[in-house]
């Protein structure tokens, strides 16, 4: 049972090179129905490690038994062991809807997606700063491959930049490793955090550099204000299915920063202790501005959700930002909801885009929507979830954001921004919503010829957004979970002991 | 030795920066290269610069840092995979898009100074 640790990993990597192989490599049906189990699969395995960690506490597990400092280890404490719960389950859904055409328009659709699970999945649960920067490069090459999925010329530019800048923040990456390791001579975060309290002098500016750098890396992936450009652009370039894949990964880039920041500059780490917090603070604030004005020029939907996705990183970089165990609760419960939620909502453009013909996505006077009514539904649930009204799971968050933050004192700049912004994100999305549903050129409904939806994107797309509702009916025990999670992440890690082995 | 060293770095960084603000898809490509290159030596030094020490179990009674080494391995292999896809995505970009401009501001500010 030891070993479960290693398999939400090795299992995706595994589903992944059997896709590639005949019979799945030939048949199309084969490869669909296997992609769609082994991936079922891998939630289910994720799932008994989730309920293992609930049950024995935070799981270290050394690989090939090379013991800690010197080995690599995961590490499965609960945030760890939710994320990849929360990767698997929407890579499935992913996979269930691309199953209706969308994987049959470029190849290698299904082993692509399973080697991004294993990435996203590796940076969840590694404790070890390099092997995070090896599973960072896994779930970026997988990437860069799902952005050409199906593209054509438009799509060349904005999957070029993507390339680019992720290249040069590999870089970035590497250096800082190289300075932290030439100051620390470690890279185990444990270790790392332990070690970093003790330094002196010189030491502590070059730890500082290193730091700095490594901040920067994780806020291109989590698309923090100045570097934040790629992102609107590169999500509505992509496939819709590939782009909802993508709301993980901005994620990942926000759970680094949880991780590293809590753990090796936690308060309690000596004179690097809460180093540039108020420059993440700051530009978390100015990220939920920018985006906001986003979402309000927004010219198409799949722009307008993208931006949607800026506000969302924003908001969690803001609450990580003040170290604090009840905002990181608060942040833990608003990444499982605005992930979904952002999934649904790009799947739901797709839906809406492919039922109007010219108009596409564009938020203009145009053709109605077909099946206005099962579109529209899902529509408008996402839309008061990821809006933060009343009765879905974004209301639940965003009382609890508010309470966090008015508990820290941080809320004569917090408040008016988050609640401003709120507010303009309710125009924007109530404005290009009654336009594209009820807006319409008026047309006889009967007489366009669409072909109806297919029954497994209505499946994916009420799936994913059918999980908001059920946060807020089971928001009790989810938010003890999120705060039992976020009490593991801030426990003091000087005071854990490195362990490791069998 | 480290003032040697280092400047190598430094330039090797300074000509790679350079090159990926040019914004055409060949140099950026070999601006990267050479900020690959740049990481790799920075990565082996963060082990310290030392002479005379064994790299692997031999009998010596001092050793370089090991670590460094494996860690310059996999930069070295994962750089390599990531420029043959930039290598590939770029010439895609120049027969999709016609041009090797990566952005459409410097293509048109390029072609206004051409009719000047």
């Amino acid at each position: 049972m030891q070993h479960i640790v290693v398999f939400p990993i090795l299992f995706p990597l595994f589903s992944a090179l059997l896709l590639l192989l005949p019979p799945c490599g030939k048949s199309v049906k084969a490869r669909r129905f296997a992609s769609v189990g082994l991936a079922a699969i891998s939630l289910i395995i994720n799932i008994c490690l989730l309920s293992h960690v609930l049950d024995i506490g935070t799981l270290t597990y050394a690989i090939g038994n090379w013991q800690a400092p010197f080995g690599i280890v995961l590490h499965a404490d609960l945030l760890a062991v939710t994320l990849t719960c929360l990767a698997s389950f929407l890579s499935l859904c992913c996979i269930v809807y691309s199953c209706a055409g969308d994987d049959a328009k470029g190849s290698f659709f299904h082993p692509l997606v399973h080697f991004l699970l294993m990435g996203v999945c590796g940076a969840f649960l590694t404790g070890d700063l390099f092997n995070l920067f090896v599973f960072f490069e896994v779930l970026l090459i997988a990437s860069y491959s799902l952005l050409m999925h199906a593209a054509d010329k438009h799509n060349t530019r904005g999957a070029l930049h993507y390339v680019i800048l992720n290249l040069v923040g590999s870089a970035i990456f590497l250096i800082a490793l190289g300075t932290m390791y030439g100051v620390l001579g470690s890279l185990n975060i444990q270790d790392v955090a332990a070690r970093i309290s003790q330094l002196t002098n010189d030491d502590v500016s070059l730890a500082k550099i290193g730091g700095s750098l490594l901040l920067i890396v994780f806020a291109l992936k989590a698309a923090l204000l100045p570097l934040h450009m790629w992102l609107p652009n590169t999500y509505s370039n992509a496939m819709p299915v590939v782009a909802a894949l993508f709301a993980i990964m901005t994620k990942v880039g926000v759970y680094s920063i949880i991780r590293v920041y809590n753990s090796i500059f936690s308060p309690g780490s000596g004179p690097l202790g809460a180093m540039g917090q108020d420059v993440l603070w700051f530009a978390a604030l100015a990220t939920i501005v920018v985006g906001t004005i986003g979402v309000l020029a927004s010219k198409d939907l799949r722009k307008l959700v993208a931006n949607l996705i800026v506000v969302s990183a924003g908001t969690l970089i803001a609450l990580v930002s003040l170290q604090q165990m009840q905002a990181t609760a608060a942040a833990i419960y608003y990444l499982i909801h605005s992930t979904l939620v952002c999934a649904a909502l790009f799947l739901c453009v797709d839906l809406i885009a492919s039922q109007r013909g010219k108009v596409a996505d564009r938020i203009t006077t145009g053709r109605p929507v077909k099946q206005g009514l099962l579109i529209g539904v899902v529509f408008f649930a996402a839309a008061l979830a990821v809006i933060g009204m009343p009765p879905l799971s974004g209301f639940v968050g965003k009382i609890w954001i508010l309470k966090a933050t008015y508990q820290q004192g941080d809320y004569a700049l917090f408040w008016p921004i988050y609640l401003v912004a709120s507010l303009l994100i309710l125009v924007g999305v109530t404005r290009a919503g009654s336009i594209v549903f009820w807006q319409n050129t008026s047309k006889d409904i009967d007489k366009i010829d669409v072909k109806p939806i297919h029954k497994f994107k209505v499946w994916a797309v009420y799936i994913l957004a059918g999980v908001s509702p059920f946060m807020v009916i089971f928001a009790k025990p989810i938010t003890d979970f999120c705060l039992q999670a976020a009490m593991q992440i801030h426990q003091n890690p000087a005071v854990t002991q490195l362990t490791g082995g069998l | 030795m480290e003032l040697l060293y280092s400047v190598c770095v430094g330039v090797l960084v300074g000509c790679g920066v350079f090159l990926i603000l040019r914004a055409r898809s060949f140099p950026i490509v070999l601006g990267l290269t050479m900020l690959s290159y740049a990481v790799n030596l920075f990565l082996f030094a963060s082990g310290r610069l030392t002479i005379n020490k064994a790299a692997i179990l031999s009998g010596s009674e001092q050793y370089a840092d090991p670590l460094p080494q494996a860690l310059v391995l996999t930069a070295i292999v994962i750089g390599f995979a990531m420029t043959a896809f930039s290598v590939i995505l770029a010439i895609r970009a120049r027969a999709d898009l016609g041009n090797d401009y990566v952005n459409q501001l410097a293509q048109a500010n390029n072609k206004t100074g051409v009719r000047k």
